[in-house]
């Protein structure tokens, strides 16, 4: 009996747990982009090649 | 054994036991989709670029804390929400959702979208969002709405924030053309439930909600619809002459305003005996075309701002 129970509960709440993952999964991203963006000024690649200039001592 | 009695106690309450689709109803998504839409027009029709990922989150954001607030009211407003037709299906009448669970949902995500839209762009945009959520929930959804039969006017000016939003969060202030999004929402929120209320005239009426059709009668709402309908008329082909205006606004607001006049004319000039031979058909259609009359209206400013891009857009 627990089993089943069990099993069907798992089963009922499936929906809700998949969409607060999608919805921790994109924070995580937003965060992250926005850190990104903020750091680099919005300029990815000159930041990147700023970077690889720094690492060759120019 | 102890975990058999967990089980059982939480299948013993599946009915009440809401899904993520009851959350999201939470947010009232019909809803969202016009703060969406206004803001992302005030933010794209601001002189001032902005990053698209920043742009995507500052919409986003705000879309959050529209949505904050919808979930707060619906905590707020339970009681009237479980004996109005419309409503009655919410997740909280329905069961689904405790009032408590509503009432963190909104408060925890009210704090979050200020919080990161700041972040995101400026502290203006993140004070006026939250502004915008105080307005709603406590000034409109606690105290006017059932109090004043002006609920539906003063209270408007919520959802009328969010294209200054989406202009703040470009441009880190506010303007004239920022002002004036602002008040083309608001002039136009009256009208637009005044008619609903004209149709849906039991449901308002049972929950015990002070609307014009009951405070002062459906004649008064009609004559109510007609005038603010002029002035709305008035603000929006005005508009077009603006920074925010020009040739394709103008043509559209021209448009849309004669036929949203001739609307409000043909409920002005009929009487209760008319509106239900027909079934309020003049009334809905008033509606219908009321919710095309804000989205063209803020379509047409977002295409000024898109031709603007190439040199076409505005009177320039």
């Amino acid at each position: 009996m627990s089993i089943a129970k069990q099993h069907e509960l798992h089963k009922r709440r499936f929906g809700r747990n998949v969409g607060l993952g999608l919805v921790l999964a994109a924070f995580i991203v937003i965060v992250f982009g926005m850190t990104v963006v903020k750091v680099t000024n919005g300029n990815f690649s000159a930041a990147l090649q700023g970077n690889a200039q720094v690492q060759n001592g120019n | 054994m102890t975990d058999l009695s967990t089980n059982t106690t939480v299948t013993a309450s599946q009915p009440g036991e809401a899904q993520f689709g009851d959350y999201f109803a939470l947010l009232k998504p019909r809803v969202m989709t016009l703060v969406v839409f206004t803001a992302l027009v005030g933010l794209l029709a601001a002189p001032t670029p902005v990053h698209p990922f920043i742009g995507f989150c500052a919409i986003l954001f705000i879309a959050v804390g529209g949505g904050a607030s919808g979930a707060l009211n619906m905590w707020w407003d339970a009681d009237i929400d479980a004996v109005m037709k419309r409503t009655v299906k919410r997740p909280i009448p329905a069961g689904r959702v405790q009032p408590q669970e509503a009432l963190a949902f909104g408060l925890a995500l009210s704090v979050f979208s200020c919080v990161f839209l700041g972040l995101a762009t400026n502290w203006l945009a993140g004070g006026l969002l939250a502004f915008t959520i105080f307005f709603y929930v406590v000034i409109y959804t606690m105290w006017l709405k059932r109090s004043t039969p002006q609920n539906i006017v003063i209270g408007g000016a919520a959802g009328a924030f969010p294209p200054m939003i989406g202009w703040a969060a470009a441009t880190g202030s506010v303007s004239v053309e920022a002002v004036l999004m602002f008040c083309l929402t608001f002039m136009w929120t009256p009208p637009h439930f005044w008619a609903l209320a004209l149709f849906m005239r039991s449901d308002y009426d049972d929950a015990g909600v002070p609307m014009l059709t009951v405070t002062h009668g459906r004649r008064a709402t009609r004559v109510h619809i007609l005038v603010y309908t002029v002035l709305l008329a008035a603000l929006a082909i005005g508009t077009g002459f603006t920074a925010i205006g020009g040739p394709v606004y103008l043509a559209v607001a021209l448009v849309l305003n004669a036929l949203f006049l001739k609307g409000a004319w043909e409920i002005f000039r009929r009487d209760e005996a008319d509106s239900e031979a027909d079934n309020f058909k003049t009334e809905k259609r008033f509606f219908k075309l009321s919710l095309l009359y804000l989205f063209a209206h803020f379509g047409a400013i977002l295409a000024e701002a898109g031709l603007a891009q190439f040199g076409l857009g505005g009177w320039a």
